[in-house]
Formats: C-alpha cells, sequence, structure tokens
C-alpha cells in the first residue's frame, strides 16, 4: 500500500468518526425523551398499585360504593362502563365505517367532499364537553333518552366517530389500487368491491382505530358528567337476559348508572385517606379494562393480518 | 362507417380465411383532464388472434387498452371521443348509455403485476361467478375447474385449492388471475405487459399459455417487449405519443414495416 493510499485511508476513517458522534448523540437524545415517557408512566402505575393494592380483592369489584371506604366497591361503576362501552360501539362502529367507506369509495371527488373530510378530521380535536353539551340538548331533552346508559353511549359514540372514520379512510387508502381494479375488471359493482374486498381488508386498521377511540371513550368523565350520570348508585340496571320470556330486555339501556372514572373522581374528592386508595385500586382495574381491550385488538388484528401481505 | 375507416391490412394478410373484426376503435381521442393521450386511434381487433400494442413507454399503448373496459371511468376527470364498437352486436362501448359494468362482464383483464385477492386459490377464481349472482356450489366448481385448466394452473393447485394464493409462486398467480379472467367466458381477454414482473420462464410458460388461449379468446397485448410481440400476436400496433403509426399483421410489422418510423423502433435505432 503506497502511502497516498495510507493516507486517503486514514482521512475517511477521522471523516466517519466524526458523523458518527452525531449518530451518538442523537441516540442519547432519543432514548433520553424515550425514558421520560416510560418512566413516568411506570412510576405513575406502580405508585397505584402501591395505594390501590390493600383494595384490590373480590369484594371490591362485587360491592357497592358505600359510605364506609373499606366497605366500598365499584361494582356498579365497572358494569356501568361496560354497558356504555356496550351502547358506544353498537352505535360507533357501524356509523363510522360505512361513511369512511361512502367517503373513500362512494363520494364524487370535489370541494364539497374535501370539505365534508377537512371537518371531519377537525371534529376529532373538539373538546370533550362540548359533544356533552350537545348530547345534553339532543339526547336528554330533545330525544328524552334520559340520563341514561344509552345517552352516555350514544355521546361517547359521537366523540369517537371521528376516529373512526379517519382510521377506516387510512386502512382503506392502504389497499393497493391493483386489488381494487382487480374486482371492478370482473364487473364488480362499487357494493360488491366494498363487501366482498374493501371492508375484510381494512378490517384491522379499522379495528385499531375502533380500540384507540374506546380507550379514550372508557377514560372520558366531562360529556357523561354532563348528560347526568349518577355519582353514587348502589343497585344494577336490569339484566339484558331474563328468566321469563321474552328473555331479553332492552330496559338497562334507559337505567340510571354511573362509569369508572366518575367513581374514581367522586372518592378522590373526599376528604378520607381510606377513600384514596379506592380510587388508586379503581384506577388500576380501569387501567386493566384499557389494556385488556387493546391486547385483544392487537390479536385479532394480528389473526386477520396472517392473510393479506402487501 | 363514421370518419376515417381503420387502416386496411396488407396483401400478407389474404392467407387463409379472412379475419373477423371482434372490435374496431373508431378515431378515438383519451384525455387525462387536460391532457390529451390517445389521438384518433382508429383499428380493428380481429376474432380469435392475438393483437399487440407495442411502442416505447408513455406512448398510450396501456391507456388505449384500458378504454376496452372503461378502466378510466373509475378515476375522476376522464374522458372519451369517438367509439369502441364491440361486434357481432354493434355495441359502442364508450356510449354513455352503456355501463361500464357491462363491457367489464365481457371483456375481462389480466394486470401487470399479479393481483390476486388475499383469499383462497378457490375464491379468487370464483370471483367473477360469485359477481354474477352464480350460487350454485356444482356449477361453480365446474367453471373453476375448467378455468384453471384453460389456464394450465390444474394440475399444480387441484389438491390445494383452499390454499391461499399468496403462497403461489409470481407465475402461478399470473396464471391465476388469467384463470379468473377466464372463469367468466370473455369475449375479449386483455393482457397489460402481463410478464413484466415475471422470470424468464414463467415468462415462456405465460406466452404459451395465450398461443393456446386464441382458439377461444380474442386477446389484445400490452407488451415493452418486442421479441415477445413477435413470438405470441398475429396483429401488432405501433403506438407513439399517443398515436397509432401503424397497424398490419406482425410478420409484416417486424420484416418490412412500411413506416419509417416503426422501422426505427423496430430496428432499435429509437425506444
Amino acid at each position: 500500500m503506497s502511502d497516498a493510499t495510507a493516507v486517503k485511508v486514514r482521512e475517511i476513517r477521522a471523516l466517519i468518526a466524526r458523523h458518527k458522534r452525531w449518530d451518538i448523540v442523537f441516540g442519547t437524545i432519543g432514548v433520553l425523551s424515550l425514558m421520560i415517557g416510560v418512566l413516568t408512566f411506570t412510576v405513575l402505575f406502580l405508585d397505584m398499585l402501591i395505594d390501590g393494592a390493600p383494595r384490590l380483592t373480590w369484594d371490591f369489584l362485587t360491592s357497592f360504593p358505600s359510605r364506609k371506604p373499606g366497605q366500598a366497591g365499584i361494582l356498579s361503576a365497572w358494569v356501568g362502563s361496560t354497558m356504555v362501552m356496550i351502547v358506544t360501539i353498537c352505535a360507533a362502529v357501524p356509523l363510522g365505517v360505512g361513511a369512511g367507506v361512502y367517503l373513500e369509495e362512494y363520494a364524487p371527488k370535489n370541494w364539497m367532499t374535501d370539505l365534508i373530510e377537512i371537518n371531519v378530521t377537525n371534529l376529532a380535536g373538539v373538546p370533550s364537553i362540548v359533544y356533552g353539551l350537545l348530547a345534553l340538548g339532543l339526547f336528554v331533552y330533545q330525544f328524552g333518552l334520559g340520563q341514561s346508559v344509552l345517552t352516555a353511549g350514544l355521546t361517547l359514540a359521537l366523540l369517537i366517530l371521528p376516529v373512526i372514520i379517519v382510521a377506516t379512510r387510512e386502512a382503506i387508502r392502504s389497499i393497493p389500487a391493483a386489488i381494487r381494479e382487480g374486482s371492478y375488471a370482473l364487473g364488480a359493482t362499487k357494493w360488491q368491491t366494498a363487501a366482498y374486498h374493501i371492508i375484510p381488508y381494512s378490517l384491522p386498521g379499522i379495528l385499531t382505530g375502533v380500540i384507540i377511540g374506546l380507550a379514550r371513550a372508557i377514560g372520558e368523565t366531562a360529556p357523561i358528567i354532563t348528560v347526568g350520570a349518577l355519582t353514587f348508585i348502589a343497585f344494577l340496571p336490569p339484566a339484558p337476559l331474563q328468566a321469563e320470556p321474552p328473555f331479553i330486555s332492552f330496559e338497562w339501556l334507559l337505567s340510571g348508572f354511573t362509569v369508572m372514572p366518575i367513581q374514581m373522581f367522586n372518592w378522590t374528592s373526599r376528604p378520607e385517606a381510606a377513600f384514596q386508595s379506592n380510587a388508586a385500586a379503581a384506577g388500576v382495574v380501569l387501567l386493566v379494562m384499557t389494556l385488556s381491550m387493546n391486547a385483544l385488538a392487537i390479536y385479532i388484528r394480528y389473526r386477520l393480518r396472517k392473510n393479506i401481505k402487501w | 362507417m363514421v370518419g376515417t375507416t381503420a387502416p386496411e391490412v396488407s396483401a400478407a394478410a389474404a392467407a387463409g380465411p379472412a379475419p373477423v373484426k371482434k372490435s374496431e376503435s373508431r378515431n378515438l381521442n383519451f384525455f387525462y383532464g387536460q391532457f390529451q393521450a390517445l389521438k384518433d386511434i382508429s383499428m380493428p381487433i380481429y376474432e380469435k388472434k392475438v393483437t399487440a400494442l407495442i411502442g416505447p413507454s408513455g406512448c398510450g399503448k396501456s391507456t388505449f387498452m384500458r378504454c376496452f373496459n372503461r378502466m378510466h371511468d373509475l378515476y375522476p376527470g376522464n374522458r372519451y371521443e369517438g367509439q369502441i364498437m364491440l361486434y357481432p352486436d354493434n355495441t359502442d362501448l364508450l356510449n354513455r348509455d352503456v355501463d361500464p359494468i357491462e363491457v367489464r362482464m365481457r371483456i375481462s383483464m389480466v394486470f401487470q403485476k399479479p393481483n390476486p385477492f388475499p383469499k383462497s386459490i378457490y375464491e379468487n377464481v370464483a370471483y367473477g361467478l360469485r359477481v354474477r349472482g352464480h350460487t350454485r356450489r356444482a356449477l361453480v366448481d365446474d367453471k373453476v375447474e375448467e378455468a384453471l385448466r384453460s389456464a394450465a394452473l390444474w394440475d399444480e393447485v387441484k389438491g390445494r385449492l383452499g390454499d391461499l394464493a399468496f403462497n403461489l409462486s409470481g407465475g402461478q398467480q399470473q396464471r391465476l388471475c388469467i384463470a379468473r379472467a377466464l372463469a367468466t367466458d370473455p369475449e375479449i381477454l386483455l393482457f397489460d405487459e402481463p410478464t413484466s414482473a415475471l422470470d424468464p420462464i414463467a415468462t415462456a410458460s405465460i406466452e404459451q399459455l395465450i398461443a393456446d388461449l386464441k382458439e377461444k379468446v380474442t386477446i389484445l397485448i400490452v407488451t415493452h417487449n418486442m421479441q415477445q410481440a413477435a413470438r405470441v400476436s398475429d396483429y401488432t400496433a405501433y403506438m407513439y405519443l399517443g398515436e397509432l403509426i401503424e397497424f398490419d399483421v406482425t410478420d409484416t410489422i417486424f420484416i418490412k414495416p412500411k413506416n419509417k418510423q416503426t422501422e426505427d423502433y423496430i430496428t432499435g435505432r429509437f425506444g
């Protein structure tokens, strides 16, 4: 190797070493930013877990709230949250998916569609209390649905509708044009293409949107208080399945209710310290509910995506 | 006939029975918004023959082909002028009163990249039948088998019709797409550069298939590969910048083209 080459190689190595310094700098900043998020969450969760651990018993889940902190439970709250979520899913998913499919596959591409598109995206940023006020005027007073599970479910459905619409559209857009054209080229109508291809193939993405929406909805307090959820409730809504005919009852839809975040809020505003650990325990339960919903979604998405490669 | 007549084929074609016109483009203009992509194209498509469209990238050959199944209707801002007649019933495929779905039910298409649906092999082939409302299991089974046999794929997949189409090789996927297009007995089969994503062996099998299929169906094929056009087609059209430069029997186009531009392209001096 000549001297000239040796010098050149040394220069190149020095250059690379100098450039790589920025890799290290950025890597460090990245790890630090990540840690701030992860550590904060971990500390908060552990703190809540330690505070709530003594109250996390089976009795806690199966008891109604009480004036005595040691006997108070979250039965009415988690049952209420579950029922409200069921109404929310039943209302928001068909509406959101329908709107998303329409906007992507059917709507003519003109300024009107663009305007609707921008507004749908903006709706996702409207403060939840505004939805609460809308629901109070519309569902409670106008439609006379009362301060019920149905009202709360529909309110939260409105709240997460834009999230589902946007997720549906993104999922549909990720389907390659060749697949869509392949269907149309065989003489399919728009509806046949949507039903056989577009909707099934975008399900994993839609599901992600639904879960993100539900995770937000289950923790919402403001709009639920606005429509008049109860803060102290010592009974369960009528069961949907009954022993006598007609076996199925929809009375629960119009029943009063409370939800997990309201129960927590109620407890944290009490002066007694014992109620604080109740609130922490309820927080752990709420978090577990959210995380298990996420886990289920990830599993289903994985199953659905196995067959789809593009 | 309206406007200029289609270019007549040279005397070399006279050997054998006179070919029958299956379709004919008459003074076809096509616009993507303001841009005119096709200029006054008139040419015949002969029944049970293979017609190849050749020309450099961007010459409009794919655009021309996609007029035959009204694929351009899927996107806004596209406009046709002129006619594409389908015989023997004299339907103008481009007429506003003719539903593009009707056109696509009569004319099938095979795309550049294999585009099987993420479903089973069986469901891919059966899809065209399902779209037409065929639900009788026995009938669909028969049609699926017949189409897979015609696409020379049956022997390779008969034991695993329930498998996912994505598990097939690229060449097999393309033959599956051909089977899918054949299952509904189309009158014309359009091939849009069907081998450009395939290796030479898979390409050879698709070309063999095209040669076999022309006994049953009229074929229009777009190719960027001149040798392929020479190998598989009976008629060839050379296009350049949205215009039809020359249309003739394939041998004539490749051995003694009448037009200087065609000759330059064929001999590799241009393009």
